[in-house]
C-alpha cells in the first residue's frame, strides 16, 4: 500500500515463546488460526505463487490460455533498459526522499518536544495532518500547486526575481518535485515515531546534563540524539522500504506517463505498465520479482545493521 | 520495537516544567511555528483556491485571497453526486477491511497465544515472512486471480486482500502473551471456554492495542489507492482516492473545483483527528512502532 509507514517490519521477528506446561495441545487453536490462514493462502501464497510460475509463462490479459516459456521472460528482463532504468528511478526516489524524510520528522520532533507545550496541538495537527490525506488529494494539490504560469511555487520564485521552473514537465526536476510532495505528505509518521520516543527520555537526564554545564546544543547532540539511536534505525528501515514502493504520487502527478522521458517511472510503475497496459502477466510478474528482491535484500541488510548495533 | 515507546504511551501530556524564557527555547517556538506554518500552505493554498471563482485562478501575479469568495466550485462538485458515492464506497470498505481484519487477526493471535496445536511454531513463522512482502509485487497475479473469481469491480474484491495484515497477527500475538495467564486459566477452570475466555478476559485487557490496530487499518484503507485503483472500473465503485485520481484532469482545467473536491476529499479524516487527536496519534505510533 501507498502509505509509507504501512509495513511495519519488525526488526526482531521471532518465533512467540513456547509455555509447554500451561498449553494443552489441541486442535482448537487451529481453528482460530484458520480464518486468517484461508485468507493469507488466497490472497498472499497463492498470488505469490501464480506470479512466479506465471513469469515462466507467457500469460497474458488478452487471451485464456498460456504457454510455458522458460526464462524468456527472465532473459529479457535482463536485457531491457526500461527495467534498468525504471529501477534506478525508484533508487534515485529512496536516495533522495529518505534524509529529509528522517531529517526533517527528528527536526519536527525535537522542536515540539521543546516548546511550550500549549503549541503542541498545533504543532501536532499541521505536521501529522498532511499523512491522513489520500494521495490523490495531496496530487491534486501539488500539481496545482507546480503549475507553470499561475501556480503558487513558480509565483513564488518569480516573487524574489528567479527564473519559473517546469517542475513537473522537465525531467530534470520531475522526481525531486515528486519527492519534495512526499516528504510534505509522510513526513508527519516519521514524527510521531520520534515524538513517541522523545517523551520516553526521562527529564532528569537532560537536568543531569545541564548540571554538569551542557547547553542546549550539547544536550541535542550529546543525549538526545544518541538515546534516538534505535527509533532512527527503525525509522530509517521503515522510510527505505517505503521510499522503494514508490508508485501512486509518481503515477498521479505525471497523469500515468511516466514523465517527461520517463523519468518518474518507478519499478512498480513498469509492472503496472507491463501488466495493465501491456496486458504482459507473465513478463510483468517477472519484474514484480526483481522488485521483491531488491525490497528483501534492503530489508536484510539494514535488519543485520540494526541488530549490530543493538548487540554493541 | 523501541524500548522508549511503551513507557510513553500514557503520557501524551508532558509535566510543565517551569522554563524561563531562554534565546535557545525563543528561537526553537519561532523555528516550530515557522515549520507548521510553512506545513500548512498547501492546505491553505487549496483551500482559498477552493472559495475562488474559476476565472481568479489563474490571475497572474498569483493572488493569495479570493477577491470574490464563492462556494460556487463545491455546489459544482456536490451537483456532480460522484463525490458522495465515492464517501460511501470508501467508509464501507474501509469499515469493512478494519472489522475483518480485527476479527481474524485477533483470532489468529488468540490462537497462537493461547492454545497449543501441530504446526503452529511453523504456521506462525509462515506469516512473519508474510510480512516481507509488499503488496505491490501481488498487483498482476491478484487481479488475474480476482478476474478468474469474478470478484474485479466488486466491494469483497477491493476489500478482501487489504484484509491480510500479518503484521498485526504478530503484534496482537505478543500483546497477549503479555496478558498474565493466570487469569485465563481461573476462567478455564470455572468451564469457560476458549471463546468465552477470549471476549471477557483478554479482549476487556487489550483495548488500547485494539483501538490503535484499528485506528492504523482504517486509516491505510482509506488512503490505500494502488490496489483499489486496479480493482474498481466502475466508477460507482471505486473509493475516494481512486476517484479523485480517476478524474483528476477530466474535470479539465478547472482549478477551484479540483481544489472543492480535494477539500471535500481530505475532510473526514481531517475532523476524525481534530476530534480524536490523541487516540490517533497513539494508535499510529503503537500500531507503526511494532
Amino acid at each position: 500500500m501507498t502509505v509509507p509507514a504501512a509495513a511495519a517490519t519488525p526488526p526482531r521477528p521471532r518465533p512467540p515463546a513456547a509455555r509447554p506446561a500451561r498449553r494443552r495441545a489441541s486442535l482448537a487453536g487451529l481453528g482460530f488460526v484458520l480464518p486468517f490462514a484461508v485468507l493469507f493462502a488466497v490472497f498472499l501464497v497463492w498470488p505469490m505463487l501464480a506470479g512466479l510460475w506465471a513469469s515462466f509463462t507467457d500469460r497474458s490479459l488478452a487471451r485464456p490460455d498460456a504457454a510455458f516459456v522458460g526464462l524468456a521472460n527472465w532473459r529479457e528482463l535482463a536485457g531491457d533498459a526500461a527495467v534498468w532504468r525504471s529501477l534506478w528511478t525508484t533508487l534515485l526516489f529512496t536516495l533522495i526522499s529518505t534524509p529529509p524524510l528522517v531529517a526533517v520528522a527528528l527536526a519536527m520532533a525535537v522542536l515540539t518536544q521543546r516548546v511550550a507545550a500549549r503549541l503542541g496541538w498545533f504543532l501536532r495537527f499541521s505536521f501529522f495532518a498532511p499523512f491522513l490525506l489520500p494521495v490523490a488529494v495531496v496530487t491534486l494539490i501539488w500539481t496545482w500547486m507546480y503549475q507553470p504560469g499561475f501556480g503558487v511555487v513558480n509565483g513564488a520564485l518569480q516573487a524574489v526575481g528567479l527564473p519559473e521552473v517546469a517542475w513537473l514537465t522537465d525531467e530534470d526536476t520531475v522526481l525531486a518535485a515528486i519527492a519534495v510532495t512526499t516528504v510534505w505528505w509522510t513526513a508527519g509518521f516519521n514524527y510521531l515515531l520520534y515524538l513517541a520516543a522523545l517523551q520516553g527520555i526521562p527529564g532528569h537526564v537532560y537536568e543531569a546534563a545541564a548540571i554538569d554545564g551542557a547547553g542546549a546544543w550539547q544536550r541535542l547532540t550529546r543525549v538526545t540524539l544518541p538515546l534516538l539511536r534505535r527509533t532512527t534505525a527503525l525509522v530509517v528501515l521503515l522510510q527505505l522500504v517505503a521510499s522503494l514502493k514508490l508508485f501512486d504520487q509518481a503515477y498521479l502527478m505525471t497523469a500515468g506517463s511516466g514523465g517527461p522521458n520517463y523519468a518518474a517511472r518507478p519499478i512498480i510503475g513498469y509492472v503496472f505498465e507491463s501488466g495493465f497496459t501491456g496486458l504482459r502477466i507473465g513478463y510483468a510478474s517477472a519484474v514484480s520479482y526483481l522488485f521483491f528482491a531488491v525490497v528483501v535484500a534492503v530489508s536484510v541488510l539494514q535488519f543485520r545493521l540494526f541488530s549490530r548495533k543493538e548487540a554493541e | 520495537m523501541s524500548a522508549t515507546a511503551p513507557a510513553v504511551r500514557r503520557t501524551v501530556r508532558r509535566t510543565p516544567r517551569r522554563r524561563r524564557v531562554t534565546p535557545v527555547g525563543a528561537a526553537a517556538t519561532v523555528s516550530a511555528l515557522v515549520l507548521a506554518v510553512l506545513w500548512l500552505v498547501p492546505l491553505a493554498w487549496a483551500v482559498l483556491t477552493s472559495l475562488k471563482p474559476e476565472a481568479e485562478t489563474t490571475a497572474v501575479p498569483v493572488r493569495w485571497l479570493p477577491l470574490e469568495p464563492t462556494f460556487a466550485a463545491y455546489r459544482s462538485i456536490l451537483a456532480r453526486g460522484d463525490l458522495q458515492q465515492w464517501l460511501v464506497n470508501s467508509v464501507a470498505v474501509s469499515t469493512a477491511v478494519t472489522v475483518l481484519t480485527l476479527v481474524v487477526c485477533v483470532l489468529a493471535a488468540y490462537g497462537f497465544a493461547a492454545t497449543a496445536f501441530p504446526g503452529r511454531r511453523a504456521l506462525f513463522a509462515l506469516f512473519l515472512a508474510g510480512i516481507l512482502v509488499p503488496p505491490q509485487v501481488l498487483i498482476v497475479p491478484l487481479f488475474d486471480q480476482m478476474t478468474a473469481l469474478g470478484l474485479v469491480d466488486t466491494y469483497w474484491g477491493v476489500a478482501l486482500p487489504q484484509v491480510v495484515a500479518p503484521v498485526f497477527v504478530f503484534v496482537l500475538t505478543r500483546f497477549f502473551e503479555g496478558i498474565p495467564r493466570d487469569y485465563q486459566e481461573a476462567a478455564r477452570l470455572d468451564g469457560a471456554g476458549h471463546l468465552r475466555v477470549l471476549w471477557s478476559v483478554v479482549l476487556p485487557m487489550s483495548a488500547p492495542i485494539l483501538a490503535a490496530v484499528a485506528i492504523f487499518t482504517f486509516v491505510q484503507a482509506w488512503n490505500n489507492f494502488l490496489w483499489p485503483f486496479v480493482a474498481t472500473n466502475d466508477p460507482a465503485l471505486m473509493t475516494v482516492p481512486v476517484g479523485l485520481g480517476t478524474v483528476q484532469g477530466a474535470y479539465g482545467i478547472q482549478y477551484a473545483q479540483n481544489m472543492a473536491a480535494a477539500v471535500l476529499g481530505a475532510l473526514p479524516l481531517i475532523v476524525v483527528f481534530l476530534l480524536f487527536q490523541r487516540q490517533v496519534v497513539r494508535g499510529v505510533t503503537d500500531a507503526g512502532l511494532k
